[in-house]
């Protein structure tokens, strides 16, 4: 089961991050990123980060997101709760 | 604006504003599968199904590692644990699955040495910590697990640590959504791609399979909004008659995926094929422990036998991993088989399509 939100890297000592994810604190190993630093946010499987957010590319996806969903705008209706 | 806890992909007005968008384009009947179990419980969690036109279907495919696993490797798993000096790691959902006569915590009850482990490298300090024993991890998991398992291997070997090895039952998903497509009485229409699976691997690794089937296919993350997206991409390539390999998660899925994982994953297992529960034998869908690397892997340094086993009677774990069945449609569903009491490993694990649909649906 992988963890779906990105944790925030707080401590790095030896290869290993002290991560957070909404206040509780956990070791990951970082052998499977090369360049995260304090501060960023990674993706984190079974004690291991996998990947680091680029910021630039998280305002990107969530750009798209918006853009897809501001259909309802332009469509001028919203009958969703009907649903 | 900066994104911290990635609030913002929660902002209601998105999933609203996509559910709206699929509800007016979607016009034909389609079965879209996820092959995710992070995507199978966040699809119940978030309601989803309920927000769907009544044109679509979804179905969980074979995306639960735990469930996908062969009877006679659980069977495996539970020999290992009565060697005497052994010490049995494993992740936490494996304890329960049913083997053929008994599981991991029936096994632990009965006073064999199991410790449920939430990282590999737990598995190593065990080793270090007690060298007269043999620590052994279960290592069961797609491609998003099977890095941090080479991670272990790896730094085992660089420690000289003599007592470490794995039985590793890893899996890769691109050659299973081939297999599951080229069965009989399969219909899916279009296939939401596991999210994390996709760090690892990127995008171009189902090149393959989409240029050999043309379903459509887009890789999702978890967020109900990313989800939504996805079908909504998926809705949009079927009524518009354009198949694509698409990637909505872009914040953390690459074309080429994680370089440092794939070297790693290379430097470790083999490819070979291997027994899918529902699904058989699935050529080229298993990593092994490289040869040169048989210090550290279970199946050669121990003598396990196992008797061809077969799957729990009457438990339709198979066609439900297969998207043929529905749980509700197996008759032990609710009566003889419950999470406290399951028969299949699909009742097992949180990502269970089973375990889901008892705790999700009542
Ligand atoms: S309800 Fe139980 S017995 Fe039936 S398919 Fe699911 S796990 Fe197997």
């Amino acid at each position: 089961m992988c963890l779906a939100i990105p944790s925030k890297i707080v401590k790095i000592e030896n290869g290993m991050a002290t991560i957070d994810v909404d206040g509780v604190q956990r070791k990951t190993s970082l052998l499977l990123v090369e360049d995260a630093g304090i501060g960023d946010y990674v993706i984190v499987h079974a004690g291991f980060a996998l990947h680091k957010i680029d910021e630039a590319d998280a305002m990107e996806s969530l750009r798209i997101l918006k853009e897809a969903a501001a259909f309802v705008e332009k469509r001028g209706q919203d009958n969703i709760e009907s649903s | 604006m900066t994104i911290k806890h990635m609030e913002e992909y929660r902002d209601a007005e998105i999933s609203r504003g996509l559910v709206e968008k699929i509800r007016a384009s979607s016009t034909r009947k389609i079965r879209l599968m996820e092959v995710c179990g992070t995507h199978t419980v966040s699809i119940f969690r978030s309601g989803i199904r309920s927000l769907l036109p009544d044109t679509i279907s979804l179905l969980s495919g074979p995306g639960c590692p735990v469930c996908v696993t062969d009877q006679k490797e659980i069977d495996a798993f539970i020999a290992l644990a009565r060697f005497k000096d052994v010490i049995l790691t494993t992740f936490g959902d494996l304890m329960r699955v049913p083997g053929t006569e008994t599981s991991l915590q029936k096994e632990k009850a009965e006073g064999c040495d199991i410790r449920v482990v939430y990282s590999t490298m737990d598995a190593i300090d065990l080793a270090v910590k007690y060298p007269e024993k043999k620590i052994v991890f279960l290592g069961v998991g797609f491609e998003t697990t099977a890095p941090t398992i080479a991670a272990a291997i790896q730094t085992a070997k660089q420690m000289n640590l003599n007592n470490f090895s794995v039985f590793s039952a890893h899996k890769t998903v691109p050659p299973a959504l081939k297999a599951l497509m080229s069965m009989e009485n399969i219909r899916v229409d279009g296939f939401i791609l596991p999210g994390h699976v996709s760090v690892i691997v990127g995008r171009d690794a189902y090149t393959p399979f989409f240029e050999q089937f043309r379903t459509p296919s887009v890789i999702a993350g978890f967020e109900p909004a990313d989800i939504l997206q996805a079908i909504s991409l998926l809705v949009m390539q079927i009524e518009t008659g354009s198949p694509e390999l698409a990637n909505a998660y872009g914040r953390a899925v690459t074309d080429k995926g994680n370089p440092t994982a794939e070297r790693l994953l290379q430097d470790t297992f083999k490819i070979k094929d291997v027994a899918w529960r529902g699904l058989g034998v699935i050529p080229g869908s298993g990593m092994k422990i490289n040869a040169d690397l048989g210090a550290y892997d279970a199946e050669r340094q121990f003598a396990i036998e196992i008797p061809a086993s077969e799957d729990p009677k009457g438990c339709a774990c198979g066609e439900i991993l297969t998207g043929i069945k529905k749980p509700f449609e197996c008759p032990l569903y609710k009566t003889r088989c419950t999470p406290m009491d399951p028969v299949g490993p699909c009742m097992v694990s949180g990502e269970g399509t089973c375990a889901a649909y008892y705790k999700y649906h009542g």
